[in-house]
């Protein structure tokens, strides 16, 4: 039987008295795109965190293809294959695209080890760099600095360097926040491209592109999973209207 | 990389070329403790420059190798080189263990800690006496090489200036490597360092013991240039002088703690010949510099010059 790409088991997060999550149980399976939603405060992003160990749970099993990972470092979660992006865009802006990307390609490896020799001279780097950037239509800009670039180009930036660490399970926390319709319409096709070999739990506001994406949808509300189902069920669901949809 | 070995090649040049500059031995041996005084301070600009994380104790780096040599010379028949490698090593050891310790936290709380930790290793050089002579400190005479009288100043300028290139070769190649991006990578986005699968922890200890390895380096050239160790070598005042030098400077730069040391080094050792109140003098450098440059002298300079250079003329349509 086909491990899930991520089971999460009764997680549990408190902070002093306000529980973040409450016994929160998720299976996403191998090649499923998972949609989260909720209002602010529903504890997704603290979900996220807890998955891939930025913060620690009090209770409960983190497992991601089969692996349990509650308790693990963070770079044993990114070995696991786990990648994610941040709600905030978290880049290295005084850098180029370029070496943001190669930066991610040799995360987890013995290279960034290497005490010698040029960091972004690297041919095997750079061509990992450049295939990773290429992926999000962002190959003629790897020599610009990143804080000169569009936020648009920075949004799809974070996704390049999420995708150069050849993730096999991705959490994508709000990736369309603050882009204009045109460069929604690119990140939304870059998504859209991933492989199926790639599994996503996304949580996105944008709820046209984002039932577009998701074969099922979990819906959160005070920490808790209110429900889960298909697109058709979730939004047919009257709870959904009440919890979400309505504010 | 060509460019890098044709200013390794220039510095070279410049170096071996110095002592025939100079007016006379004094001078030397003033370039002499500014070489040592520039290798402790590009091992501390591994932490700051490329970690950005401060220390006030790197000092103990100086001292404890100074000590260790002096000893060892002094109550064994182990020889110089054997002496060099182990003191070399007790630094390096120390940095290790040290860094387990000053690694638990960042920012203030890792000053707080580096402060602690060279305090204490103060307190015990004072205090250790059987071991460490206390306050009238360890004496050792320089090495004796065939054919070459290091007690001539022009010639130990020379043995300094090649490990001071060494060195300098060796930080410009971290520099430039992927050990030092990922360095400074955790130092602007530890959190997404480590998402993305890098051991920023191990990684920036790594550095500190490489820092370490470096100071004591210098501790070595130092017990040789001065033939003297007491506890003010290891004391907060010459940890914050090092720190100064790599601020003034400027962090990260690479030529920016020599400047730094250089600056320090002659207004202590040449301006103090002729101004009282030298140390108000420093005060002053670090004032007008930190207002006029404040990411330091060698930032500044190359803004300076960057600003005066002639932009290219707009293309014609």
């Amino acid at each position: 039987m086909t491990a899930p790409a991520l089971h999460v088991d009764g997680l549990s997060k408190r902070f002093g008295g306000v529980a973040a999550t409450r016994d929160v149980s998720l299976t996403v399976m191998p090649g499923e795109r998972r949609l989260l939603i909720g209002p602010n405060g529903a504890g997704k992003t603290t979900l996220f965190n807890l998955i891939c160990g930025d913060l620690v749970a009090d209770a409960g099993s983190i497992q991601v293809f089969g692996r349990e990972l509650r308790g693990k470092p963070i770079r044993a979660r990114t070995a696991a294959g786990l990648g994610r992006t941040y709600q905030v865009l978290t880049l290295f802006p005084g850098e180029t695209l370029l070496h943001n990307v190669a930066l991610a390609a040799i995360g987890g490896g013995r290279t960034g080890w290497v005490p010698w020799g040029s960091f972004t001279g690297r041919a095997d780097i750079r061509a990992r760099a450049r295939a990773a950037l290429a992926q999000v239509g962002l190959e003629q800009q790897g020599e610009c600095v990143a804080s000169e670039t569009s936020y648009g180009e920075r949004r799809r930036l974070e996704l390049a360097m999420v995708l150069a660490q050849g993730p096999r399970l991705l959490l994508l926390d709000e990736p369309l926040a603050g882009l204009s319709a045109a460069e929604r319409v690119t990140v939304r096709a870059v998504l859209e491209a991933l492989p199926r070999t790639v599994s996503i739990v996304l949580i996105e506001h944008d709820m046209d592109v984002a039932l577009a994406l998701a074969d099922r949808i979990t819906l959160l509300n005070f920490g808790s999973v209110v429900l889960e189902g298909t697109r058709a069920e979730v939004v047919a669901d009257p709870r959904t209207r009440e919890v979400y949809l309505s504010g | 990389m060509r460019r890098g070995l044709a200013t390794a090649a220039a510095v070279a040049i410049a170096l071996g070329a110095l002592p025939w500059l100079l007016p006379g031995s004094f001078y030397v041996a003033i370039a002499t403790h500014v070489l040592v005084a520039g290798v402790l301070a590009l091992s501390l600009d591994i932490l700051i420059g490329a970690c950005g994380m401060s220390s006030l104790g790197h000092a103990v780096y100086l001292g404890v190798p100074a000590y260790a040599y002096a000893w060892l010379v002094a109550n064994t028949g182990l020889g110089v080189a054997l002496s060099a490698v182990l003191a070399v090593g007790c630094g390096t050891a120390l940095a290790a263990g040290f860094g387990v310790l000053a690694l638990r936290a960042t920012g203030l709380g890792f000053l707080m800690i580096t402060l602690a930790l060279g305090q204490v290793a103060w307190g015990l050089s004072y205090r250790w006496v059987w071991l460490t002579g206390g306050d009238n400190g360890l004496r050792a005479p320089r090495p004796v090489l065939p054919g070459v009288d290091l007690t001539q100043p022009t010639a130990f300028y020379y043995l300094v200036a090649a490990v001071f290139l060494v060195a300098l070769t060796c930080l410009w190649q971290v520099s430039q490597s992927p050990f030092a991006a990922c360095l400074r990578g955790a130092r602007d986005q530890p959190r997404r360092m480590r998402m993305l699968g890098h051991p920023v922890w191990l990684m920036q200890w790594a550095a500190f013991v490489m820092a370490g390895f470096w100071g004591s380096v210098a501790g070595l050239l130092y017990i040789w240039d001065y033939g003297f160790i007491s506890p003010q070598t290891m004391s907060l005042q010459q940890s914050a002088e090092v720190l100064l030098m790599v601020v003034l400077g400027g962090a990260g730069t690479l030529a920016g703690p020599v400047v730094g040391a250089a600056v320090i080094t002659v207004v202590k050792t040449v301006i103090s010949s002729y101004v009282d109140r030298w140390s108000t003098l420093l005060g002053l450098v670090f004032i007008v510099t930190v207002m006029f440059m404040p990411r330091g002298i060698v930032p500044g300079c190359r803004r300076l010059f960057s600003a005066r250079a002639p932009r290219p003329a707009p293309a014609k349509a």
